[in-house]
């Protein structure tokens, strides 16, 4: 039996078999329904890390989510998980964990040597000191500050686990298992409410399963499994455990963690870890308990100084003992408690009280139980380094500010109490600003902003009689405000302790000439000193101090901190806390891991994938893909050990000599209906087209409203009021938008419909001198001649019966066409015309010899329409009609638009015709300038030019059209290159357009 | 997460709709004299109020409606959710 601490019955873990487990290498033996930490305390082990900043040795405070210090490393490699709460941890066969912050061992740690100059680290230290000079912060200062202080080791793995996401709606969300939550529960769903109930433990009960309390004459525990299991056969009613709700959003949207793999022995693999819960709920009511505050006393961080209610809760859930020589100190009564349980089982506690000679029931019966009792006594300071072995208990003078007397008294663990904070954090963030109450020195709800409805002890009424009534009562309340069933339940009888009012006595006095170091917030390292020394230095906003402190900005967001800290300030700014104020409760209330957050969405999941009806064909023809948007396109198709650029190459000379072929489906197509059809895109494409002929396709510009381009593309006028419009692959979505909204809000009088067909239709272009006699090919029944079909001519027509749509339209600035089939034809299309193309070399290319084409032909696309450039910018400006309005036509004549000298858009060719030139280069006029070298343009877009075998660029440049013949410098910073260059004509391979026209 | 009131679609969250600025604005009738202040007003300026603001959103994926919603800019609440063409 090596469990040394635990005892022989009681508690709810099963004694069966024993769970074998590693802490910081050594084995250890613990049971089924333990926590890591009840484990190690039933084997004597408090010692479990050390503290952030001054690496001072410390153990466990709490039994829950409050616990500030026992962050461990849970595993190694890919499901290592840093910062662990060993509170929260089951414990399970083989669990493995260890220290954090603590070199070579959390027994021995080097860091220690902080706590000895604890002096020269006070609150603000790193802001004074590591100012000179300036430049070591990043390479000296900030390595070394982060390796010291920090918590755990995120894993450098993938995470090898599943999480999942679920949406959820209910008429009311039940937020905790004790007494209130579960009584508000049963209220609401016997009266035919949706109900969800979640208990952030393991165990449902809350309370219940610590105190000595009865509920309608059986025992709490009883009484709230019964509960429980009443509950779970409602089919209106879902319960969970290991769920904490830890967000509460807008419109009552919360959130809710449910650790789901974790805790079991041999999980499947379908099981995924944890699991995040996006619950809707018409009402919502957060019984969420109260977290106990720690004294504040000297030297009160040893291992072995905790919260009398977490003492109480490893012994009645867990069977175990904190220590054997215990020493309670308090304020109020609910610690007579813990001290009764140790004497029940035959241990003897001191209880320290700094109240005056009191009575209450508790106490009464901790009398009569020869329970040693010390009132008006506090504990000073405490000794023992990895453990505390003694504390200074002195008499309290009658003002409470010193001693009278102090003598050494011999313990091995301290459960302190210093009264219950209401756990408020869901109240606050739902939007309910909180007011002080003064009888329990606490925050709590006040005027709910959203349906939520704070029940129980976090509204700060401690009594099971009112939590039982106030949750009976909220449950029926509110859910008859939703079924209107008016089915009531009767409010059981309860019985418990009544306790008396808590001493606001809660940092104890130093002794004179000590300055031991009294701790306010354990995880972050924060002392009294600290905090008299930032409002000493000036600051005042609560906020600031918290900051400046870094007070309750640790994991555990201050659960048992914050509000000691707050009473401080006030104390010593002598003001009320409300004054004070409290710093902004924010989600989420617990850690949630990241898994859990990005849920399914990870890898290829991470957004949805488009591909074109071909993909597999490209696939098989060794294509190499490339995101655009939400497509993946074929940038180039490899034939042998070609790389990039080499297969690029020879794509796109193959179109300017023989044909290619292009997959186009993911251009954004939009069909247009209606009698106002043409005049709509009069409105919306800068320029004209009422009188475009049936069966002509015209290129159209849109702007914003600001005048900057917003996109291009082709509409064909397929029949007098039915167009077809295509945009470009990027803003297909946002285009539809567009035109939606002037449709729908600004000119809802026209009579157009739009939808979005991109999808319907699968597109091939088809480009090259040899692209007619193909498409004759393709199509013998068509007369393909320049007269029949000229450019920007469409015409419909039958592949081996499917219809089938062609577009005379070019961006490769070739003799082209785009052939449209419906996508379920578009394998069918693609190989015919792969295959009636052979003997005219036809040969597929991605986007990479597309954009190739397009730029030495000095055709603009999404690096030139940057959102920043106007028509003119881009040589559009043949393209504004001087006769109408269009969406965007006032912004051009602002002063801005019509300067000289705006960017233009150029050609650039490397002066050693051999250098390719970085997109996103900045042109310069000398490129050894002394920094900041002014910049007058930038790189745009380049390629290897296949009509003259040498590097093109487009460039934005300022002046543009005035600079062609000069020579500038284009530099890279980024690829460390300075490259002269000239500036030429945009339209670099033929400048008069007449291969689109042949 | 806001729960919006589509006048087409019924309750819906959020992430179904996109934003569309405030629905006060109105367009410049087309092909109508404007001064370079009042087409200033109409594209970028906007004003900024705390509490009640009447705002355009749209139904993205969902029906595809633009629609006139009134909300608390402060608290988020949503007093009323109407069609374009209906006062609110």
């Amino acid at each position: 039996m090596t469990q040394k601490y635990r005892l022989d019955k009681g508690g709810l873990v099963k004694r069966d078999k024993e769970i074998s487990f590693k802490f910081n290498g050594k084995k250890y033996f613990g049971y089924k329904g333990d926590t890591l930490a009840s484990a190690l305390l039933a084997n004597g082990v408090h010692l479990v890390g050390r503290s952030f900043k001054y690496h001072r040795p410390r153990g466990f405070i709490g039994a829950g989510v409050d616990e500030p210090n026992a962050k461990v490393q849970l595993y190694s490699g890919a499901k290592t998980e840093p910062n662990a709460v060993a509170t929260e941890v089951e414990l399970v066969e083989g669990l493995v964990a260890k220290s954090q912050n603590c070199f070579p061992s959390v027994s021995f740690d080097f860091g220690e040597i902080n706590n000895f100059l604890s002096k020269i680290f006070p609150a603000g230290f790193y802001y004074k000191t590591f100012m000179w000079p300036k430049n070591f912060w990043y390479k000296i200062y900030e390595p070394i500050i982060r390796k010291a202080a920090g918590l755990g080791v995120a894993p450098l793995k993938p995470d090898p686990d599943r999480y999942e996401h679920k949406f959820e709606y209910c008429d009311i969300l039940v937020v905790g298992s004790g007494p209130s939550g579960l009584a508000s529960a049963l209220a609401a769903a016997k009266n035919g409410a949706r109900v969800i109930l979640a208990e952030d433990k393991p165990r449902f009960g809350g309370s219940l399963l610590t105190d000595e309390v009865t509920i309608g004459n059986k025992k709490g525990k009883d009484w709230a499994d019964e509960s429980i299991e009443k509950l779970k056969t409602m089919p209106n009613v879902i319960v969970k455990k290991r769920s904490q709700v830890f967000g509460y959003y807008d419109h009552n949207m919360m959130v809710m963690f449910e650790r789901t793999k974790d805790h079991l022995e041999n999980p499947t693999q379908y099981i995924p870890r944890q699991r995040l819960w996006y619950i809707r709920a018409k009402e919502v009511i957060a019984s969420t308990g109260s977290i106990e505050r720690p004294l504040v006393f000297g030297n009160n961080d040893r291992p072995g100084i905790m919260l009398a209610s977490a003492a109480k809760e490893y012994l009645k859930v867990y069977g175990v003992l904190v220590g054997k020589k215990p020493i309670i100190f308090t304020n109020n009564d609910s610690a007579y408690e813990t001290a009764i349980e140790f004497k029940k089982n035959g241990i003897d506690p001191l209880v320290v009280d700094v109240r005056k000679n009191i009575e209450s029931s508790v106490i009464r019966e901790a009398k009569n139980l020869n329970i040693k009792i010390k009132f008006s006594h506090a504990i000073a300071n405490t000794k023992g380094h990895l453990r505390v072995k003694s504390a200074m208990i002195g008499k309290l003078n009658e003002k409470k500010s010193n001693f009278e007397s102090l003598e050494e008294v011999s313990c091995d663990c301290v459960c302190v109490s210093g009264n219950w904070t209401p756990t408020v954090h869901l109240s606050s963030q739902s939007g309910n600003k909180l007011k002080f109450d003064e009888t329990i020195n606490a925050f709590i709800p006040n005027q709910s902003r959203q349906n939520e409805n704070t029940i129980g002890s976090a509204t700060g009424s401690f009594t099971l009689k009112k939590s039982l009534e106030e949750g009976f009562n909220k449950g029926f309340e509110l859910s008859n405000k939703i079924t209107k069933k008016n089915i009531k339940s009767d409010i059981p009888i309860s019985n418990e302790r009544i306790n008396e009012e808590h001493d606001k006595l809660w940092c104890m006095p130093l002794p004179k000439n000590k300055n031991y170091k009294r701790c306010v917030d354990f995880q972050n390292d924060v002392y009294v000193s600290d905090i008299e020394l930032a409002i000493r230095e000036g600051f005042r906003s609560i906020e600031h101090v918290k900051r400046y402190t870094t007070l309750g900005m640790a994991t555990d967001q201050g659960k048992t901190s914050n509000l000691n800290g707050l009473q401080l300030v006030s104390n010593i700014e002598k003001k009320i806390v409300p004054e004070v104020g409290h710093t902004t409760f924010r989600p989420p209330y617990t850690p949630v891991t990241i898994g859990a957050i990005v849920g399914r969405e990870v890898g290829k999941d991470y957004r949805p994938t488009r591909k074109s009806p071909m993909h597999a064909w490209h696939e098989k023809n060794n294509a190499v893909f490339v995101d655009a948007g939400l497509w993946l396109r074929p940038r180039y198709y490899k034939q042998g050990k070609e790389n990039l650029y080499e297969a690029s190459k020879r794509e796109a000379a193959n179109v300017r000599s023989n044909v290619g072929l292009c997959d186009v489906t993911s251009l954004g197509k939009i069909d247009i209906k209606g009698s106002d059809s043409a005049e709509f895109l009069n409105r919306v494409y800068t320029n004209a087209w009422m009188k475009l002929p049936i069966g002509k396709a015209r290129y159209g510009v849109m702007l914003r409203e600001d005048g900057m381009i917003f996109d291009d593309g082709t509409t064909t006028r397929i029949s007098e009021n039915h167009f077809h419009m295509t945009t470009t692959t990027a803003q297909a979505v946002n285009v539809l938008a567009h035109l939606e909204h002037y449709l729908q809000v600004v000119w809802p009088e026209l009579d157009v419909n739009v939808l979005s067909t991109t999808e319907q239709w699968a597109g091939a272009a088809l480009a090259g001198p040899n692209s007619r006699n193909l498409l004759e090919k393709i199509f013998p029944e068509i007369d393909a001649s320049n007269e029949a079909l000229p450019f920007m001519g469409y015409k419909e027509a039958d592949l081996y019966g499917v219809p089938a749509r062609i577009f005379r339209i070019s961006f490769s600035g070739e003799l082209a066409y785009e052939i449209n089939v419906e996508s379920g034809y578009g394998v069918f299309m693609w190989e015919k015309i792969i295959e009636l193309g052979k003997e005219m070399g036809i040969e597929p290319y991605g986007t990479e010899a597309l954009s190739t084409l397009r730029i030495e032909m000095g055709h603009v696309a999404g690096s030139e329409i940057d959102g920043r450039t106007i028509p003119s910018d881009l040589s559009l400006d043949g393209m504004l009609s001087k006769k109408k309005d269009f969406i965007g036509k006032r912004s051009l004549s602002r002063e801005g638009f019509v300067e000289t000298g705006r960017e233009k858009i150029v050609g650039v060719v490397p002066i050693d015709k051999k250098t390719m030139i970085p997109e996103g280069s900045h042109l310069v006029e000398d490129s050894n300038a002394k920094l900041p070298n002014p910049k007058l343009g930038h790189i745009s877009a380049s390629c290897w030019s296949v009509e003259y075998n040498n590097p093109f660029s487009l460039a934005i440049l300022k002046d543009g059209k005035n600079k062609i013949g000069e020579k500038l410098y284009a530099l890279s910073p980024l690829k460390n290159k300075s490259i002269q260059v000239e500036i030429v004509s945009s339209h670099y391979v033929d400048p008069k357009g007449e291969r689109v026209r042949s | 997460m806001l729960e919006i009131k589509c006048p087409y679609c019924g309750k819906r969250s959020q992430n179904e709709f996109s934003y569309g600025g405030d629905a006060n604005i109105k367009r410049p009738e087309l092909g109508k004299e404007v001064s370079d202040r009042e087409w200033d007003d109409f594209v970028y300026f906007r004003k900024n109020p705390r509490g009640m603001h009447l705002e355009l959103w749209h139904h993205v994926a969902g029906c595809r409606q633009w629609f006139k919603v009134s909300r608390d800019t402060s608290t988020h609440e949503i007093f009323k959710t109407s069609k374009i063409n209906e006062e609110l």
